[in-house]
């Protein structure tokens, strides 16, 4: 596994930052009402989807969840046409017709976010199915939650896609909360990881840390990648907030809440490439600031962009 | 022209399409090596192996899910599901992925997959093996929905739904496939939403569904005896309906009889009474007659009290007429 370039460090942590404070800036947009419906952010997970999808192209798949921005972020969706289609405007990749939970983006071989828990494993195993069919080097990856591996779509897929040697990588997200409630009320084992191995697939479980993540996740896309078939990777990940956007969370205990936002992949990253002088205190500051700038520019474009007309409605019910 | 059974004519459909596009995959249980629980796809295994004939686990959510990947990813999969009841397990993947993908995701991807399934009694294999469900995908917007009842509808149809770039269930019945039926030896599609009247009549419409066809076409000859002329109309496709051949022998015929083997609450006659008298009830000159099961799961033992049969639609034609202007 080639090692990380500065460059590529310093990208990936801008990534990150990039995809936290465009989920800060959803919240105050969703609070002031300017997003109708349900937005989930993932907050605190931002390592996870950076890390696995720079071992990726344009042409590889990915099938994510509900708590998908950071994934289609990751994936490489402009944040102009990310917010376009939050906002449910016409020029959205999905026509605005998809919002927050799903948001598609073909181009970039985002499948689709999937309102369904678990619906997305599937669906990951025929995008992986159509590469190894026509022969390609396209890797799917899919990632979903913990609560997801309850669901009989995940064991499905593991196992269809261990008979069929898939080339695709399932990135679990274990944040603790199915929805409302703790991992260790809907399931009696600690690492989802082990889970894997009922349908003989490689499993491995890392911590929240961008540079475990990313060497382990590389491992498994390349192995993918050389038609060696599929693994699982799970990442002891962080919730910092409620399941939807105004969850009061009255089903957690404060300290847990607390010891999760002590666990922070960005500000440790952070402090790992001060430290290593592999970004200047200057150099951050400048990254920030045009992130926010981007982001800032990206609500205004989003905001002028057209209103769907009421006649779209029933535009495309058949091809 | 050739004589072949209905089943023959779904397997020569696969057959012609996979050898005509490469995108062409079969999905499912059972049918690979052993040819499909019902011989739809005899042979397909040993022509096309095991990368286009796939053989899966029982995992009916996984394989339909597992289509909807593939046709996003440009491929044009069929999958088998071996009876209809089984659609129960992979609702999510059909009613909240495919039929929805394509409008959700603003066009970005097509969703051309095939889902073929048996339904229907029959075989006196219970509850959990004989019911017709089409009535709750027609209920859902994105899918079409098609029921043919002949080996030359099933093979023309089932080309077209495999040619369609959107999602189609054909829904076989178990009781059809042996039946035997003439068809052109050159290649020829039945259109997707069409009806086809199968039989010309001037008194009562009936308009039928898959086996219930040949129960009304039965009931043509012994109500002919008695001097009543029924029009038959199969409607082939559930959704989208042809309204237009319905409403038109409507207008001739002046009564309507609906008739189809699932239960008559909720059953897709409902829609057609519906429709009809929303539309054009002023053409009516009597109440609509629906002949469908009776509102219980259908029972091991009682299977033939339950089916609607000929007399059933013997019964409603007289009933219609009865109450006649």
């Amino acid at each position: 596994m080639p090692k990380l370039s500065k460059k590529e460090m310093i990208w990936s942590y801008s990534q990150m930052f990039r995809i936290r404070k465009m989920e800060e800036k959803l919240m105050e947009v969703f609070a002031k009402g300017e997003i109708p419906g349900f937005i989930h952010v993932c907050i605190g997970q931002e390592a996870t989807p950076v890390a696995v999808c720079s071992h990726l192209t344009d042409s590889d798949y990915m099938a994510n969840t509900h708590r998908g921005h950071g994934h289609a972020l990751a994936k490489g969706i402009t944040s102009e046409m990310f917010m376009a289609e939050l906002f449910g405007r016409s020029n959205g990749p999905c026509r605005g017709r998809a919002g927050s939970m799903h948001l598609a983006d073909m181009n970039l071989g985002i499948l689709g976010a999937n309102g369904i828990v678990g619906g997305g494993i599937p669906i990951a195993n025929g995008a992986a199915f159509a590469a190894k069919y026509n022969k390609t080097d396209q890797v799917t990856v899919c990632f979903f939650g913990e609560g997801a591996t309850d669901e009989g779509t995940f064991h499905e897929s593991l196992n269809l896609a261990s008979v069929m040697n898939l080339p695709i990588v399932f990135v679990c997200e274990n944040n603790g909360w199915a929805e409302f409630t703790p991992q260790s009320v809907h399931m009696t084992i600690k690492d989802i990881s082990q889970r894997a191995a009922s349908y003989n697939i490689p499993a491995k479980t890392v911590s929240n840390d961008f540079l475990e993540i990313h060497d382990a996740a590389g491992k498994f896309i390349e192995k993918a990648r050389q038609g060696n078939g599929p693994s699982l990777l799970e990442v002891q990940s962080s919730r910092w907030h409620g399941h939807f956007v105004g969850d009061p969370q009255k089903y957690r205990e404060p300290e847990d809440i607390e010891s999760a936002m002590k666990r922070d992949c960005i500000a440790e990253f952070e402090k790992f490439l001060l430290e290593n002088k592999i970004i200047s205190k200057k150099a951050n500051q400048n990254i920030q600031e045009e992130i926010e700038q981007e982001i800032e520019a990206a609500v205004e474009f989003a905001r002028q962009s057209p209103v769907p007309d009421a006649s779209e409605l029933i535009e495309e019910l058949w091809v | 022209m050739k004589e072949i059974r209905y089943i023959q004519g779904v397997k020569e459909a696969i057959h012609e399409e996979m050898e005509k596009d490469k995108r062409v995959v079969l999905i499912g249980e059972d049918v690979g090596k052993p040819g499909g629980a019902f011989g739809a796809s005899n042979g397909l295994w040993k022509q096309f192996g095991s990368e286009r004939v796939i053989d899966t686990p029982i995992s009916e959510a996984g394989i339909v899910g597992m289509a909807a990947g593939a046709a996003a990813c440009g491929l044009r999969p069929i999958v088998e599901i071996m009876f209809m009841d089984f659609m129960t397990v992979c609702m999510d993947g059909i009613v909240n992925q495919i039929a929805k993908m394509r409008y959700m995701f603003g066009s970005q991807y097509s969703m051309p997959i095939v889902i073929r399934t048996p339904g229907g009694g029959g075989l006196n294999a219970g509850p959990q093996h004989s019911q017709c469900l089409e009535a709750w995908f027609a209920h859902i917007p994105g899918l079409k929905v098609v029921m043919p009842s002949t080996p030359y509808d099933v093979k023309g149809i089932l080309k077209a739904s495999i040619r369609d770039d959107n999602p189609v269930i054909v829904v076989e019945n178990k009781a059809l496939h042996a039946l035997k039926g003439e068809i052109p030896e050159e290649d020829y599609v039945v259109e997707i939403g069409k009806a086809d009247i199968k039989k010309t009549g001037s008194d009562v419409t009936v308009v039928a569904t898959s086996r219930m066809v040949h129960e009304s076409l039965k009931a043509a000859t012994t109500l002919s005896e008695e001097g009543i002329d029924i029009e038959v109309i199969d409607l082939i496709s559930i959704s989208p309906w042809d309204r237009e051949t319905v409403f038109n022998s409507i207008a001739k015929t002046n009564h309507l009889v609906i008739a189809h083997e699932a239960v008559k609450q909720c059953g897709i006659g409902a829609e057609i009474a519906a429709s009809v008298a929303e539309e054009i009830l002023d053409e009516l000159d009597a109440p609509i007659v629906r002949v469908g099961a009776p509102f219980v799961p259908v029972p091991f033992n009682l299977e033939q009290a339950y089916l609607p049969n000929t007399q059933d639609v013997i019964s409603a034609v007289k009933k219609t007429l009865e109450r006649s202007l």
